[in-house]
């Protein structure tokens, strides 16, 4: 068979998944005959930084859907925290456990203000009776406001958020999931349609949100610059799987890193 | 104050309340005053046919508000909501049926005449405790709301969405139609349930009665409006609003998308229940023809004439049409659906935020001319 694909465990005995925060083993997923993730394995330490690149069509939005729920694998072990099956549960059940995503096009509740959209991202109870009978306290409030402090948009509380340019939005959505305090911070191509300047702040702000290693950053991004001031390991992702591993001088130097990206 | 209190008062703004308090004043007041207690010879005289047209139109607003809080908030356009307006209605068409009692023209105790007439000798199961005003009550919000929810837990958890969900939605209440208009249900079949003498012991055919179900129907708008206010200014009204502009983007926030859903639609149902319960006692009738799909949509012409997702411009708009629907089936009846679907195509074109958007709009170009010539002045 043309297509067959030898089963390639680095991992059998599943050692690599203890003490992980995400652990992906041999994850295949095939939209209407197309591989787009193919034995595809990648294992995140807690407090990491990983850099995601890869031509277009590499699966790096297909492997957020699969870490987030939104696509289920044809196969393959996707584990949160080391033992939790996430192709088991649904987005919402891992957006509370701990993995917070931010979408490649920006994507905020335009018709809510910036102040609503963070107040909606805040870690509080999710079920419907709670949020019906919620108050926002005092400190909630305050944690609000640090956010927006954060992200740049305290001038803008009280704004629409389809009212902010691009850049904004995308700060915004990287408020939102400040706000919700995750584990796994999962950001695809955060710094597109940003200008140098925001760029760069937006570097600072990663690299901070990392130093204290209490939560992990996935960064999916096209910007080498930019992939250059993270300065974390960097994944290259060809056709569904890992192409190269390592410091971003190294995968670049990789011929056949060289070779996907020149073309053939 | 305590934390419910200023809740409550925060509903609406100081200028909300006066507005508020002004229309209950004027509905639940002043026209009962003008109608019982003025001579019909003085021109301050509100006739009774008046007070019984805007006692149908107070309760189409009911229905309105219950689609503005799915659709207009929550995106989720139902075509279901005649099918909870009827089922309300004919919960509260049960009681009246049974209250009939021996005054029917078979003269029969306990059997509406209509089974006499099929030649049953038993009362069905489900028509038990409808002789309990409590009971029809209890199933006015139990039927609609229970349906509601089954309905909705299975659609949402598959993710139907748009307009795949307007049409099972219509499906359902063409189904149901269907149903209600079969003899054997044991509804009153084609000619649905009539001839009701009384309510609670009070005769229908009385004056006293008639106002009161009038001045029942302001409070039950009154109290709906602000039921669905406390919904869509609560932190649930925003994730409404996330869940309509941005599906998706709320369930990787941690949102249960299904389970919001499916209690605004439970709401919804409830509030059509309740719609229906108030207006068969006024009209005096329910038959299938009201679950017909037409009656469901247009109360979606309603709400998108008055302004979708401001609950005003649904009372608004179920006033506007309905007005407009009584003097020109009055005048031209055969222009009538014409001009819906005019209106129709007119409100989706040119004013997607219906008479209340119009307003604002026309509001804030008078405020900018003002300032333009107050700088040239």
């Amino acid at each position: 068979m043309l297509d067959h694909v030898p089963e390639v465990h680095p991992d059998p005995q599943g050692k690599l998944a203890a003490g992980s925060i995400l652990y992906l083993d041999g994850v295949t997923v095939t939209f209407d005959g197309f591989r787009a993730i193919n034995n595809l394995s990648l294992v995140l330490e807690p407090g990491e930084m990983r850099t995601i690149i890869g031509p277009n069509g590499a699966g790096k939005t297909t492997m957020m859907d699969i870490i987030t729920g939104k696509t289920k694998p044809d196969k393959g072990d996707v584990l949160f925290d080391g033992h939790v099956d996430l192709t088991k549960l649904d987005e919402a059940a891992i957006a509370n456990l701990g993995i917070g995503r931010k979408f490649q096009k920006p994507t905020v509740f335009e018709m809510l203000t910036v102040f609503e959209n963070l107040e909606l991202a805040l870690k509080t109870a999710r079920g419907t009776f709670a949020t019906l009978f919620f108050r926002l306290m005092g400190e909630q409030r305050d944690r609000i406001h640090e956010v927006m402090e954060t992200v740049g948009l305290a001038e803008k509380s009280g704004q629409l958020a389809g009212a902010l340019s691009h850049g904004q939005k995308q700060w915004l959505e990287i408020g939102m999931l400040l706000m919700q305090d995750q584990r796994v911070l999962l950001l695809d191509e955060p710094v597109a349609g940003m200008t140098d300047a925001e760029t760069e702040q937006t570097a600072q702000l990663f690299l901070s949100l990392a130093a204290d290693r209490s939560r992990s950053l996935v960064v999916v991004e096209h910007d080498m610059e930019f992939v250059r001031a993270l300065g974390s390991k960097v994944t290259v992702l060809h056709e569904g799987s890992v192409l190269a591993e390592g410091s971003i001088d190294k995968v670049q130097a990789d011929p056949r890193v060289i070779e996907v990206y020149l073309g053939r | 104050m305590g934390p419910i209190t200023s809740r409550l008062v925060a509903l609406n703004s100081t200028q909300g309340w006066i507005a508020f308090a002004a229309f209950g004043l004027v509905m639940a007041v002043l026209v009962p005053v003008l109608n019982l207690m003025v001579p019909p010879s003085s021109a301050f005289h509100v006739p009774d046919y008046v007070v019984a047209l805007m006692g149908k139109y107070l309760c189409y607003a009911i229905l309105a508000l219950s689609l503005d809080l799915i659709w207009g908030y929550c995106g989720v356009l139902s075509l279901g909501q005649g099918a909870f307006f009827a089922l309300g209605g004919y919960a509260m068409g049960m009681y009246m049926m049974r209250s009939i009692g021996e005054r029917g023209v078979y003269g029969n105790p306990l059997l509406p005449d209509f089974m006499v007439f099929l030649n049953w000798t038993e009362l069905p199961w489900y028509w038990l405790g409808f002789d309990q005003f409590w009971f029809a009550v209890l199933m006015v919000f139990a039927v609609p709301g229970l349906l509601a929810f089954v309905f909705g837990w299975l659609a949402f958890r598959s993710r139907i969405t748009g307009v795949y969900l307007s049409i099972i939605t219509q499906a359902m209440t063409y189904a149901l139609m269907l149903a209600f208009f079969r003899n054997e249900m044991g509804f009153g079949g084609n000619n649905g349930l009539t001839d009701f003498k009384d309510i609670l012991g009070f005769e229908l055919s009385a004056r006293s009665t008639r106002v009161g179900l009038y001045v029942s129907s302001v409070i039950a708008l009154g109290l709906a409006f602000l039921l669905c206010r406390f919904i869509v200014s609560s932190k649930l009204g925003r994730v409404l609003v996330a869940v309509r502009d941005a599906e998706s983007r709320v369930r990787f926030l941690g949102y249960s998308v299904t389970n919001v859903k499916l209690f605004v639609f439970t709401v919804s149902a409830m509030l059509a229940g309740l719609a229906g319960a108030l207006y068969v006692p006024q009209v005096g009738i329910i038959n299938p023809s009201e679950f017909s799909p037409a009656q469901s949509i247009e109360v979606a012409v309603w709400v998108a004439v008055g302004g979708r997702g401001t609950l005003v411009g649904a009372i608004l708009g179920a006033f506007a049409v309905n007005g407009a629907k009584t003097w020109l089936t009055g005048v031209a009846p055969e222009v009538w659906l014409f001009f819906l679907g005019g209106l129709f195509i007119i409100v989706t074109l040119l004013l997607p935020k219906g008479l209340l958007g119009l307003y604002a709009s026309l509001r804030a170009r008078f405020a900018s001319v003002k300032a333009e010539e107050k700088r040239h002045a």
